[in-house]
């Protein structure tokens, strides 16, 4: 909403300095987003007359005049336009000042023209920033000559002179006030502001004698889409333009001027927020209109000259015959108000919200009607509005009203009423204001407090409960005047074992080196052929949106891999030589016969490093970190096989890649990227990734930790180095070695795997030291030879051999 | 054998003036102090001397002994000073060489963010609670008391998954849902993921996060919101922080409020960075609407409170003068390490 403060200033003193006017009334609930002033890029450009007019003796379509700027001597300027005569007034940009050209402003300063001195400008419209429609009396490629309703003083500032000096301000006005959405309600929000009068009197008019009742007919078929209707004629009508005042008013509240009768329901609609229209009463067949919903198959062509196809929920304004407005929106090109109109239909009524909102959004048109009707405004004001727009067709002598209006469907209702509890709204607010401030303020909104009662006016349709007329008086008594307090009583609180869990997880990733990202959560489904997904994988099947903003951002992801695969890629095409990050993030996985789909927090980490040399094991220790810090003791480690979970397992090098597994369940997978997806993301040196579910794991993760005695008897170590096939896993080994030594075994370190020389092709050789501790007693170099012998003996099962 | 004992102290000591080795001076000790040392040999022959003699000898030889161990002793520590100084002076170092680079992982800025402001909270007992992304339509919209057609829906622009189900554009969905299962006294924060559907610029992103703030007792005020929001951004900004509570509109909260924080860079008088306004806008707040309290099954006439929304990416860029919110989610490792 584009406010005019001139017009504002027609119903409330604003005398203050603007910055004031803005905070204070952004503070009391109305925000001002930005402001400005009509013009203020002219400079130094004056009203002139023009003295003398001679044609330039060295040019055929030059003009040498010389005008009179109010400084003694007139001044000598060489002027191209055609349509200046002597005495006229006119523009002048003086030696020194700024002018529009193209729309950007430019300085104009003295200078020669084929000879002949020139100290400024005469201007056009243009120059100055405006257009015919601003003054219809001017002509579009000529200078501005000023009409009677300028100030035709000379020397006087031009924007002075031509009332191109109004101050704009733009306002956010919230959905629940389109109230506010009018000169007159944010000239009742400044009153109560800033404790001013409001200047409003009821708007009167003479009219004229008739028979409404047999120049038009309304009938209303859709009465809960159309609560009133008032239907007015003015007869004889002078299609002209406005006056400067009215036009104006509309220029600076963002409003083209076109004409007299246009000019007042848009007049009428910003000063009252009340829609109108005006129908040519000719083109209304059967001199009938009806409210009814749209007819299968009907078109309209409306003002802006597209024909729109209508459906059957869409109400129109309709005559005998064909739709003549969409109801709310935007009345029919050919009903219009045309420069021969001779008789005039005005048009106040109360149109559905929902439904002008449901329409205009079909139709792909939002227009200043619609975005107040769409907020719902309320039957009662219709009446004040069609009487303002009369009011305005006398005082501007554009016609005769007929003095009765045609009028349907207007059921008074009651204003809406709170009970009215000052100590309620201190006790809400937590304020101390006293009840005679409270009616204060409510008054000032025009509100009635009566009877322990608080009424609503009319127009006030966000008004039902105590908590709204609570906020009525904190607003204009002052959000900031309100105390800060802090909350009583004390309340205990902590994170929940989850966020705890993941909280770990995440400074765990941290401390491994890893960077901590923020991915999108919905992905593209092409992302699912990057990390090689099978056809038929589980994966594919997303939770999917309707109205996504492109295909990229379509699906939510069922796997968090390619996000973190995006980011290794992204970051390595800027030639990033590192890069390590993990995301801890939610996959959305659909679930048969639910509405919503599940939301599981995944592990992501990926990496790759240029600069330093990294492998599958640089991976694995990270992952065997994750489950150190699980609290995970027995994390098993093997060759992802066709009973796998993971499908993400298509995205990893066979031969290097593993699944985890804590307490017999799969909680991750990692490895080196497939040569195939590192191609589709354009890497170039190999990539690490590894995914962990985390619910799972913190089902298996043991958190809570028990001190164990340090030992008091002496480790005995022996070494032992086997030789075995290549196929065997140490895990197997160990798992050998373990068993084998049973209870006096406390670690075993793999110190080497050997391939080479004395070692047969298809060999390893491999190395362990194995410490051995009894809690009892030092162990006996019989009791440690006695194990090693077991070890090796149970090696040998296995094929290995001592080396 | 006083003039042999003159003799060798006199030999020793200038033998040993010149050993400049340890090695040597262990071979030096034992020629003359060992078994089979040079003095050794000396006191054997003591026996042959007379009984006046042999206490002024042994004195003079017992004197001499002392005097050449001390003076080994003092050369060994000579030579081991002289070598530890030769070694330090040849593990000499480039200090201004480049240190050994540690990977150290950081948090996001988001995350950092988040983790302080929940740090605030629960320290104002306020329990962190989670709700579903993937969301229906009542607990985004109905339950708030946005039916379908409300206008403030307009200003949401939604990701729909079907008729009934969509991504949630705002954390408020978990006040319901927290209504629902808890009973008042009620103080919950809940941080989250939310989607609009917003084309990606400077200052817009189809999913970014709000912390969501609710507390529902008897006596809450609006004070007492004033009071908490204040103390928030104090935490985060500084003491010197200045908010400002501006009359607003939530179909779910009466009254409503927004707060803006007071321009770091112009403090107040109007800059390009807060758009001449002198304050930057933050956050949404206000009390519960009685009408979602009682949907909820909670007496309005009973129990009072408020709600607020916190946009996390803005206070993030706040803080860290990020002026671009492509960047946190482009996770630029150049970025990322900023942190």
């Amino acid at each position: 909403m584009d406010l005019s403060m001139r017009w504002l200033a027609d119903y409330v003193d604003c005398d203050m300095p603007i910055k004031d006017f803005v905070s204070g009334v952004t503070l009391s609930g109305s925000k001002v987003e930005c402001y400005g002033e009509e013009g203020d890029y002219l400079e130094n450009v004056v009203v002139g007359q023009v003295r003398e007019i001679v044609p330039h003796p060295n040019s055929d379509h030059m003009f040498i005049t010389q005008v009179d700027v109010g400084e003694g001597e007139p001044v000598q300027i060489v002027t191209g336009a055609q349509n200046v005569k002597k005495d006229d007034f006119v523009p002048v940009a003086k030696h020194k000042s700024t002018v529009l050209h193209d729309g950007k402003p430019v300085k104009i300063t003295k200078g020669k023209l084929r000879g002949e001195a020139s100290n400024g400008m005469l201007c056009s419209l243009s120059e100055l920033g405006l257009n015919v429609h601003d003054f219809p009396y001017a002509i579009e490629d000529g200078i501005f000559i000023l009409g009677e309703d300028c100030d035709r003083t000379v020397g006087k500032d031009i924007r002075e002179a031509i009332g191109f000096n109004d101050t704009t301000v733009e306002f956010e006005i919230t959905s629940n006030r389109p109230d506010c959405m009018s000169v007159i309600g944010l000239a009742r929000e400044t009153a109560a502001t800033f404790g001013k009068e409001l200047k409003v009197k009821k708007p009167e008019f003479k009219g004229i004698d008739g028979d409404i009742s047999s120049m038009l007919k309304v009938k209303i078929h859709n009465t809960d889409l159309c609560k009133r209707y008032i239907g007015a004629i003015v007869k004889n009508v002078k299609i002209g333009p406005s006056p400067r005042w009215m036009r104006e008013r509309l220029r600076a509240s963002g409003v083209r001027p076109i004409n007299n009768f246009v000019d007042i329901t848009n007049f009428v609609m910003l000063e009252y927020g009340r829609p109108m229209h005006a129908f040519d009463l000719r083109y209304v067949e059967g001199a009938e209109i009806n409210v009814r919903n749209a007819r299968a198959g009907e078109t309209i062509t409306t003002l802006d000259g597209v024909e729109r196809a209508l459906s059957e929920e869409m109400l129109v304004i309709a005559d005998a015959k064909k739709p003549v407005a969409v109801a709310g929106v935007m009345g029919g090109e050919y009903s219009g108000i045309m420069d021969d109109t001779q008789t005039v239909v005005f048009e106040s009524a109360c149109f559905d919200g929902a439904s002008v909102a449901t329409t205009a959004k079909k139709l792909g048109m939002r227009t200043d009607a619609s975005s107040r009707y769409d907020k719902g405004l309320d039957p009662h004001e219709c009446y004040e509005a069609i009487m303002r727009a009369c009011e305005l067709v006398e005082e501007l002598g554009a016609g005769e009203v007929v003095r009765d209006f045609v009028e349907e469907n207007y059921q008074s209702e009651e204003p809406p009423k709170v009970v009215f509890d000052s100590a309620w709204i201190n006790g809400f607010l937590g304020t101390d204001i006293p009840e005679s401030e409270m009616v204060r303020i409510l008054e000032k909104l025009e509100f009635t407090v009566k009877d322990g009662y608080v009424y609503a006016p009319w127009f006030r349709v966000d008004i039902g409960n105590k908590s709204d007329i609570a906020e009525e008086v904190a607003r204009i008594y002052g959000y900031n005047e309100i105390p800060d307090t802090i909350i009583r009583g004390i309340a205990r609180a902590q994170r929940t074992p989850k966020q705890k869990f993941e909280l770990m997880l995440k400074k765990a990733a941290v401390a491994m080196g890893l960077n901590e990202i923020e991915t999108f959560s919905f992905i593209s489904p092409k992302y699912f052929d990057k990390i090689r997904l099978p056809e038929d994988s589980k994966l594919r099947n997303t939770v999917t949106i309707m109205n996504p903003l492109g295909e990229d951002t379509s699906v939510m992801r069922t796997t968090i891999l390619p996000s973190v695969l995006e980011v290794i890629g992204r970051n390595y095409s800027y030639r990033n030589p590192e890069c390590y990050v993990f995301e801890l993030g939610n996959e959305y996985i659909p679930v048969t016969g639910e509405a919503l789909p599940t939301e599981p927090a995944r592990l992501g980490i990926g990496f790759y490093d240029t600069g330093d040399s990294v492998d599958f094991y640089t991976l694995k220790g990270m992952v065997e970190g994750i489950m150190r810090t699980a609290g995970v003791e027995n994390a098993e480690y093997s060759r992802p096989d066709s009973s796998c979970t993971f499908d993400e397992v298509s995205a990893l090098h066979p031969g290097r890649s593993a699944v985890v597994k804590a307490g017999g369940t799969e909680v991750g997978i990692f490895g080196e990227l497939h040569p195939a997806v590192m191609e589709n993301y354009g890497l170039e040196c190999r990539t690490y990734v590894a995914k962990i579910n985390v619910p799972e794991l913190m089902e298996v993760a043991k958190l809570t930790r028990t001190y164990r005695p340090l030992p008091k008897f002496p480790a005995t170590t022996r070494d032992l180095s086997v030789v075995c096939d290549e196929s065997v896993p140490v895990a197997e080994l160990e798992k050998v070695i373990r068993k084998a030594v049973g209870g006096i075994l406390e670690k075993v370190n793999l110190l080497d795997v050997y391939r080479g020389e004395q070692i047969a092709e298809g060999k390893k050789s491999v190395s362990y030291s194995i410490s051995m501790r009894s809690l009892e007693c030092t162990l006996t170099d019989e009791q440690a030879d006695k194990a090693m012998e077991r070890v090796i003996r149970d090696l040998s099962e296995l094929g290995a051999e001592l080396r | 054998m006083k003039e042999q004992l003159n003799r060798i102290e006199g030999s020793a000591k200038k033998e040993l003036s010149k050993i400049s080795d340890p090695k040597r001076l262990e071979e030096f000790r034992v020629k003359f102090l060992g078994k089979k040392g040079e003095l050794t040999q000396i006191l054997k022959q003591m026996g042959k001397l007379s009984a006046e003699e042999r206490p002024v000898i042994g004195q003079l030889a017992n004197k001499v002994r002392s005097d050449i161990e001390a003076a080994v002793n003092r050369r060994r520590e000579e030579l081991k000073s002289a070598a530890e100084q030769m070694r330090l002076a040849a593990e000499t170092l480039d200090v201004t060489m480049p240190g050994k680079m540690q990977k150290i992982g950081r948090s996001h800025p988001l995350d950092v963010t988040l983790e302080q402001v929940e740090e605030v909270f629960l320290g104002m007992g306020f329990d962190i609670v989670e709700g579903p992304e993937v969301e229906t339509d009542h607990y985004c919209f109905e339950a708030l008391n946005m039916p379908k057609h409300h206008p403030a829906r307009d200003t949401q622009d939604t990701f729909y998954i079907n008729e009934n189900v969509l991504l949630r554009t705002q954390t408020s969905s978990v006040q319901i849902r927290t209504m629902e299962k808890m009973r008042p006294p009620i103080r919950i924060i809940s941080p989250g993921r939310v989607y609009r559907s917003d084309a990606v610029d400077a200052t817009h992103s189809p999913l970014f996060h709000q912390i969501e703030g609710l507390v529902i007792d008897k006596g809450i005020t609006m004070a007492d919101l004033k009071g908490t929001l204040e103390l928030l951004m104090k935490r985060l900004y500084g003491e010197e922080a200045r908010v400002r509570f501006r009359p607003h509109h939530f179909p779910y909260t009466e009254p409503s409020a927004e707060v803006d924080l007071m321009c770091f860079n112009c403090h107040g008088k109007g800059c390009s960075m807060c758009k001449q306004e002198g304050w930057v806008e933050l956050l949404g707040s206000g009390m519960v609407h009685p009408k979602v309290l009682a949907d909820c099954g909670i007496d309005p006439e009973v129990y009072s409170g408020f709600a607020f929304g916190i946009g996390l990416e803005r206070i993030t860029m706040g803080r860290y003068s990020i002026n671009d919110m492509r960047l946190l989610y482009d996770n630029d490792m150049r970025f990322l390490e900023q942190f």
